[in-house]
């Protein structure tokens, strides 16, 4: 297994425990609940279920090249920068921005999304050319 | 990796995209509102990330992946697989169209081509599923 593949998996699994741990939060009686749903939500399908896709299929789908059998490692890198920075923004800002505590999180979470699109669209755009018989 | 998977993987990566791209405006617009029906936008992105990109995704690796049988048709009969990527896709297309549109009757039909690919799915893959070592 390529070291891209173990971080994107490792941190897929930390989040899932990060998910998890929100979801014990919000059942907690009184606890503050503003914004943090849709925070639970994205961590759960998009920073463990769809990261964790990600790394596997960087390992699994056919070889780009003998060369460069996972396509350009720095775009892997690059795609799994950009998708945990980008839900991290999204994780502290939400609540806040919900909450109306931080004047500036409406512009991290436009960051954020920006982030997130971009991961997306990468491992998209790389997947693409992987995508192919013998 | 064979021609259907391939059609699968490709179709599931274009709704990653677009889901992604639904998604990124609704949360840039909570963040700085500049169009406040984009949150019509919301049944799509769901539709598109759970069924058009994660589900087809994964079914689309599993027709690659599962142990063969030997013989002239190693992945059995394909017409069930390629069907359930038919439906799979109608029923995706129709249900975000009628959200966005607001054709409530037709969210029916849309979920309902859904759960028939998978159903379709099942049938042409289920006897797949087994132990390479129990022969």
């Amino acid at each position: 297994m390529p070291r891209i593949t173990r971080w994107f998996v490792k941190t897929g699994i930390v989040m899932l425990a990060i998910a998890l741990a929100i979801g014990v939060y919000q059942q907690v009686p009184g606890a503050w609940q503003a914004g943090v749903f849709p925070v639970y939500l994205h961590v759960l399908v998009f920073g463990w279920l769809t990261q964790f896709v990600f790394g596997i299929a960087i390992w699994m789908l056919p070889k780009w090249s003998s060369a460069l059998p996972r396509g350009r490692e720095w775009v892997n890198w690059g795609i799994y920068a950009s998708l945990n920075a980008g839900l991290v923004l999204r994780m502290v800002f939400e609540p806040l921005h919900d909450a109306q505590l931080v004047a500036w999180s409406g512009t991290m979470l436009v960051i954020s999304a920006t982030l997130q699109w971009l991961a997306g669209i990468s491992f998209a755009w790389q997947a693409w050319t992987r995508v192919k018989g013998r | 990796m064979p021609g259907l998977s391939r059609f699968a993987v490709r179709v599931s990566l274009v709704y990653l995209g677009l889901g992604l791209t639904l998604g990124a405006l609704i949360l840039a617009n909570l963040g700085v509102p500049f169009a406040p029906l984009i949150w019509t936008l919301l049944p799509a992105h769901i539709e598109f990330m759970f069924f058009g990109w994660m589900t087809q995704f994964a079914l689309g690796i599993a027709f690659w992946i599962l142990p063969r049988f030997p013989g002239s048709h190693p992945r059995g009969d394909e017409r069930w697989s390629q069907a359930s990527f038919a439906l799979l896709n109608g029923g995706v297309l129709i249900f975000a169209g009628a959200a966005l549109l607001g054709a409530d009757g037709l969210t029916l039909l849309g979920r309902s081509l859904e759960a028939t690919a998978l159903a379709a799915f099942v049938i042409g893959n289920w006897r797949r599923v087994y132990s390479l070592r129990a022969g």
